[in-house]
């Protein structure tokens, strides 16, 4: 079944590209972000690592936050000073803390952060061996004895059971 | 019965969890600020008043103060306003305005109206000596003691509860030593 297609697709795929080409003939070229483009990505390199203090979720380079902007500012004219991207962070550590920072610093009070997955992970091996160990000596156990004449009748009956139904 | 436990246990770590996020008085927004017992960083500001005459810390040397940030954009700034209005009336302790990312006209303007529970205030517009504070979320307030050491940050409104049970205290404390 096909639709009825009242311009024909030829004719809505050219009308479409002229749409497109009417869009790109208003297009202007988007203006540089500004004047020194070295300082620009050095901003937004360094800014990424950054959270922002009011949304929280969000990297100082992408959070349109009042303090982000402001906070941009500051790291601009510290970047213009000729500071190093560590001098750069450590001025936003000395005053908001670890928090801003993205990856935070190996310290004692973070070494939980850093090695409690791994500590979770030890722990989860070590369960799943215990675990593995108990169960190879139950099957050994199982697999040592016979059944007794009682059992075997039972298992017998299960059996057959089981394949009457099958060639109900 | 046993093989119930395991998750039984589970559950009962993860309602810990859940009850330690919905602790009365949590707030995920607040950062511990690194700035706590370490120097009060200097600046030199003008006053909201007196735009020709400048202020800095250095001035309060010898005495506890409270430093208070504040803007007349703040909303949470009026549900602290009469708290600080009030203290201002006992005189227990000089508290020093810091009215941020403002216009001097729309501050004092909203002084008038409320109240001005400050000594002076300084006039930060661009928001610069907020960032050398760490202010991400005004009003916050700052107890700094006589030697210029910052001893407590209260992130977000002071409300006569924080007044009486941490700030005040505090401040007492400080005016002994």
């Amino acid at each position: 079944m096909t639709i009825e297609n009242p311009i024909g697709t030829r004719q809505f795929l050219l009308a479409l590209a002229w749409l497109l080409l009417c869009g790109l003939a208003y297009a202007k070229e988007a203006p540089p972000l500004a004047a020194d483009e070295a300082v620009e990505k050095r901003l937004v390199s360094i800014s990424e690592e950054m959270r922002c203090l009011v949304c929280q979720n969000e990297s100082l380079a992408s959070s349109q936050a009042d303090l982000a902007h402001d906070l941009r500012r500051e790291i601009r004219g510290l970047i213009k000073e000729g500071k190093s991207d560590q001098e750069v962070m450590d001025f936003m550590v000395n005053r908001y803390g670890d928090f801003v920072r993205y990856r935070p610093p190996m310290k004692a009070s973070t070494y939980l952060l850093w090695f409690g997955p791994f500590v979770l992970l030890a722990g989860a091996i070590a369960a799943l061996i215990v675990y593995l160990r108990q169960r190879r000596g139950r099957v050994a156990e199982a697999a040592g004895s016979t059944l007794s004449a009682d059992e075997r009748r039972q298992a017998e009956a299960l059996l057959t059971q089981h394949e009457s139904e099958n060639t109900q | 019965m046993k093989r119930f436990l395991i998750p039984l246990g589970l559950f009962v770590v993860l309602v810990g969890f859940l009850a330690w996020g919905l602790k009365p008085g949590y707030d995920p927004h607040e950062i511990p600020s690194p700035l706590v017992n370490k120097p009060a960083p200097q600046f030199e500001l003008s006053q909201l008043a007196a735009p020709d005459k400048n202020f800095s810390p250095l001035e309060m040397r010898g005495k506890v103060w409270l430093l208070n940030v504040w803007a007349s954009w703040c909303v949470s700034c009026r549900q602290e306003h009469p708290v600080l209005v009030a203290l201002s009336k006992t005189a227990t302790v000089p508290i020093y305005g810091l009215n941020y990312k403002d216009t001097r006209a729309d501050a004092q303007k909203w002084l008038d109206r409320l109240g001005n529970p400050y000594v002076i205030s300084l006039f930060d517009g661009d928001g610069r000596v907020g960032i050398d504070y760490g202010v991400y979320g005004v009003p916050e307030t700052y107890v700094i003691d006589k030697s210029g050491i910052i001893r407590y940050k209260q992130i977000g409104p002071v409300t006569p509860e924080v007044l009486s049970k941490k700030i005040l205290p505090l401040v007492k404390e400080l005016q002994k030593s």
